[in-house]
């Protein structure tokens, strides 16, 4: 049971994590547009090389 | 022979420099963001060559195309055409429009949105944790780790319910302030009840603890929240982007100089400039120049009307030939157009006052719920005289009826039918829309605009002798009169070829002529060519010999307004035409897509009277029009819609509004909305079913934390998933 007091902080802080990184993403505008996201991965722009 | 050249001369060299004026003002404007519409993008490929199309333009720095919203962003690094980049998107087959960006100040709704997303996320991060460790409480932890994970459990519950649930406790209170119960005060109850009973029940060491329940409410009914807002700022967007498409300005004439301002900055007295195919901004009277006034939004008439000097202009109206200088009598505020807005405000605090389901809902369980809560505490506390336990399944009481799937019952609902109706070219604006658009037994049509495109086709073209039609092919095709451009499509389209004529000169409000020889010839306005005029909408052609031939033109009907009309016969519907059109047009249409009730020659308050009649004798009105005559009927109505290129007062005052040409999505909305509400009903059948085997349970003392948890959970997806069988 002694294990509890590693894997509840642990737990807690990859979840806290996950929350932080959720808070940033609405922060800088990623959900403005979600339909137009998901098709821009279907586009074929760079496909041969990278974006310069 | 002169003047008519000078006359043909003048119209073009007003529009040189207007041309010149129109660039300057789009490159002085643009010089940071650009924004632009695009109505018809689709797709990954739409993307990818919108933006490399506008990339290629000078001094574009960054276009990104929101497809969500269906327009583009274009970041400057200096002046940017607009003009141009219309132009080259309209040369890939885009249609683009600009945007007014100070209409377009979406950020406050936005900035609700991701207010509420943020509470959601951290409600739904704390219920998944604290959710882990109940499941541990749940399959036998005891003694010193139960006690443990429940202290931990309140570290992370209260903080989040503190934040998460803002809303609830601030809905909750505004209520209580003014002695009202709303769903809001329950929930609200429910969360602090749980959660310091919870903390009561963990500082003494007892056996259940509510904080996964407090956070799971808290959790499915923010869901419930954001769907609902973000329906509702999705049509706040559309329906400002409409309306960002129209920039009020106008053209103010002082010493000699034209300047462009904002209708805002008129004053009465001030002399404005009309030009021909713009809209008049003010109230006025005509000092100087002759044209024809199209007043088909205001009432409804096909016909335009001459308007010389003298001739009393009103806000709305679109002036068709010639540039007209205007003397402004009143503007702004005071002008028609606003008295109409007015109007409008007052009928919009009427329809508030319809009751939705889901308040009829609330109204029903809020009390019934505290009651119950109530009976639970004082039977308990006198059967067995423990104040904690009566407590505890008080409260157990009142978490397990609190009204998660009631929270999302309503909203699910709505998102799914208003996400299937915009996807068919439809936008809901009011929130209560679609239930009402569900009780509609009766559809009032307006004619010009809305049954009609109000672009005028030629009805006899094919009964006229050849040679006359190609006299008259030329004539009209020097002419930018919307007759006269309908009369020359009519007779291209059918092989028809021009005479030819020479000298051709508009005279602006009366026609065009143009000489075979020596011989004059006249196309236009019948007074003009020496006749009477007749009820329909026609061109007179005086041939050189002087003989007189009529064109006669009906107005073109809309796009699946036949369809329309159809499918709410179908559905067993009662359909009546209003105009304040003269008789012959109206009947005309009336036959031809099949409406038996109609009348003509209706003013703007007799259409609302009628309407005001249909709903005394207990009818459900669903009013369709688009002019400033239809306000005050769309606002009397039971529901209302109007198409896209409605005036402005008119899209306000409408539930709904059509985004494409076409009419026949409006047919099988009513369908959408029926079967809307029958989802909501059911709904409320599937939370009032759990409830009705909960509240015995709990009532009983037998409902633990882990039965709260099921219950609650199971329902909000049921019922979620019952909305999205709509699609």
């Amino acid at each position: 049971m002694e294990m509890l007091v590693y894997l509840i902080p642990i737990s807690l802080f990859l979840g806290g994590l996950g929350l932080a990184a959720f808070f940033w993403a609405i922060r800088s505008n990623q959900f403005d547009d979600p339909e137009g996201d998901s098709r821009r991965i279907l586009n074929t722009d760079w496909d041969d090389h990278p974006k310069p | 022979m002169s003047a008519p050249v000078a006359i043909s001369a003048c119209p073009a060299c007003a529009a040189a420099p207007l041309a010149e004026e129109t660039a300057r003002a789009g490159s002085e404007r643009a010089q940071g963001e650009v924004m632009l519409s695009l109505p018809t993008i689709h797709c990954a490929a739409c993307i990818s060559a919108v933006e490399r199309a506008l990339s290629a333009q000078p001094n574009v720095a960054e276009a990104r195309v929101n497809l969500t919203l269906k327009r583009v962003a274009i970041q400057g690094s200096g002046a940017l055409n607009v003009g141009d980049m219309i132009a080259a998107l309209n040369r890939i087959g885009y249609e683009a429009h600009e945007l007014d960006p100070g209409t377009l100040s979406a950020t406050q709704a936005d900035r609700a949105g991701r207010d509420i997303l943020m509470r959601l996320a951290v409600a739904g991060f704390a219920a998944m944790n604290v959710m882990l460790l109940s499941v541990a409480v749940w399959s036998g932890a005891a003694d010193s780790t139960r006690d443990l994970f429940h202290w931990i459990s309140a570290a992370i519950a209260l903080p989040t319910i503190a934040f998460s649930a803002q809303p609830f406790f601030r809905n909750a209170w505004s209520a209580l302030k003014v002695g009202r119960l709303n769903m809001d005060v329950p929930i609200s109850l429910a969360i602090l009840l749980a959660a310091a009973m919870s903390l009561y029940e963990t500082m003494m060491s007892g056996h259940h603890a509510y904080f996964d329940a407090a956070l799971s409410l808290t959790f499915f009914l923010l869901a419930g929240r954001y769907l609902d807002h973000r329906t509702r700022a999705v049509a706040r967007s559309a329906a400002q982007e409409l309306a960002a498409l129209e920039v009020p300005r106008a053209i103010r004439l002082k010493d000699g100089a034209e300047t462009t301002v904002s209708i805002a900055e008129l004053a009465v007295g001030d002399l404005v400039l009309v030009r021909p195919g713009g809209r008049v901004p003010v109230d006025g009277t005509v000092v100087s120049g002759s044209s024809e006034i199209d007043r088909a939004l205001l009432t409804g008439e096909s016909l335009p009307v001459f308007a010389g000097p003298g001739a009393v202009v009103t806000a709305g109206e679109v002036n068709l030939t010639g540039p007209l200088r205007v003397r402004v009598s009143a503007a702004g505020e005071d002008s028609t157009l606003h008295r109409m807005a007015d109007l409008v405000a007052m009928a919009e605090t009427a329809r508030n006052r319809y009751t939705s389901l889901a308040d009829r809902a609330a109204r029903i369980y809020a009390p019934g719920v505290h009651l119950l809560a109530a009976l639970a505490f004082g039977g308990w506390l006198i059967a067995s005289g423990d104040m904690r336990l009566a407590l505890n399944i008080a409260v157990a009481v009142l978490i397990i009826t609190c009204p998660c799937a009631l929270g999302l019952a309503v909203p699910a609902v709505t998102t799914a039918a208003s996400g299937r109706l915009f996807r068919r070219g439809m936008l809901i604006k009011h929130g209560t829309a679609l239930e009402r658009l569900a009780e509609v037994d009766t559809v009032v049509f307006d004619k010009t605009g809305t049954l009609t495109l109000g672009a005028p086709e030629p009805t006899n073209l094919a009964a006229i002798p050849r040679p006359q039609v190609e006299l008259a092919l030329a004539l009209a095709l020097a002419s930018g009169h919307p007759l006269s451009r309908a009369l020359a499509k009519a007779a291209q389209s059918a092989g028809i070829e021009p005479a030819q004529l020479t000298d051709l000169a508009e005279v602006p409000g009366f026609g065009v002529e143009g000489h075979q020889g020596a011989q004059r010839l006249r196309l236009g306005r019948a007074e003009w060519v020496g006749t009477v005029p007749g009820d329909q909408t026609a061109v007179w052609l005086q041939t050189a010999e002087g003989a007189l031939v009529e064109f006669t033109f009906a107005d073109s009907l809309r796009p699946g307004a036949e369809a329309a009309i159809a499918a709410f016969r179908d559905q067993g519907l009662e359909v009546h035409l209003l105009s304040g059109d003269s008789v012959a047009p109206v009947a005309d249409l009336a036959r031809r897509v099949g409406i038996d009730t109609w009348q003509a020659g209706v003013r703007p308050a007799e259409k609302a009277d009628y309407v005001g009649d249909l709903a005394a004798r207990g009818k459900r009105v669903l009013m369709v029009g688009d002019g400033l005559n239809d306000t005050a009927a769309l606002s009397a109505a039971h529901v209302s819609a109007s198409p896209a290129s409605a005036l402005d007062a008119a899209r306000v005052a409408s539930d709904m509004v059509l985004l494409g040409r076409d009419l026949a999505p409006l047919g099988r909305a009513t369908i959408t909305a029926r079967k809307a509400r029958r989802r909501i009903l059911e709904n409320f059948a599937i939370a009032a079913g759990y409830n009705m085997i909960a509240i015995p349970v709990a009532l009983l003392g037998f409902a633990t934390p882990l039965a709260a948890a099921l219950a609650m959970s199971a329902s909000s997806i049921t019922v979620s998933l019952n909305a999205l069988r709509l699609r």
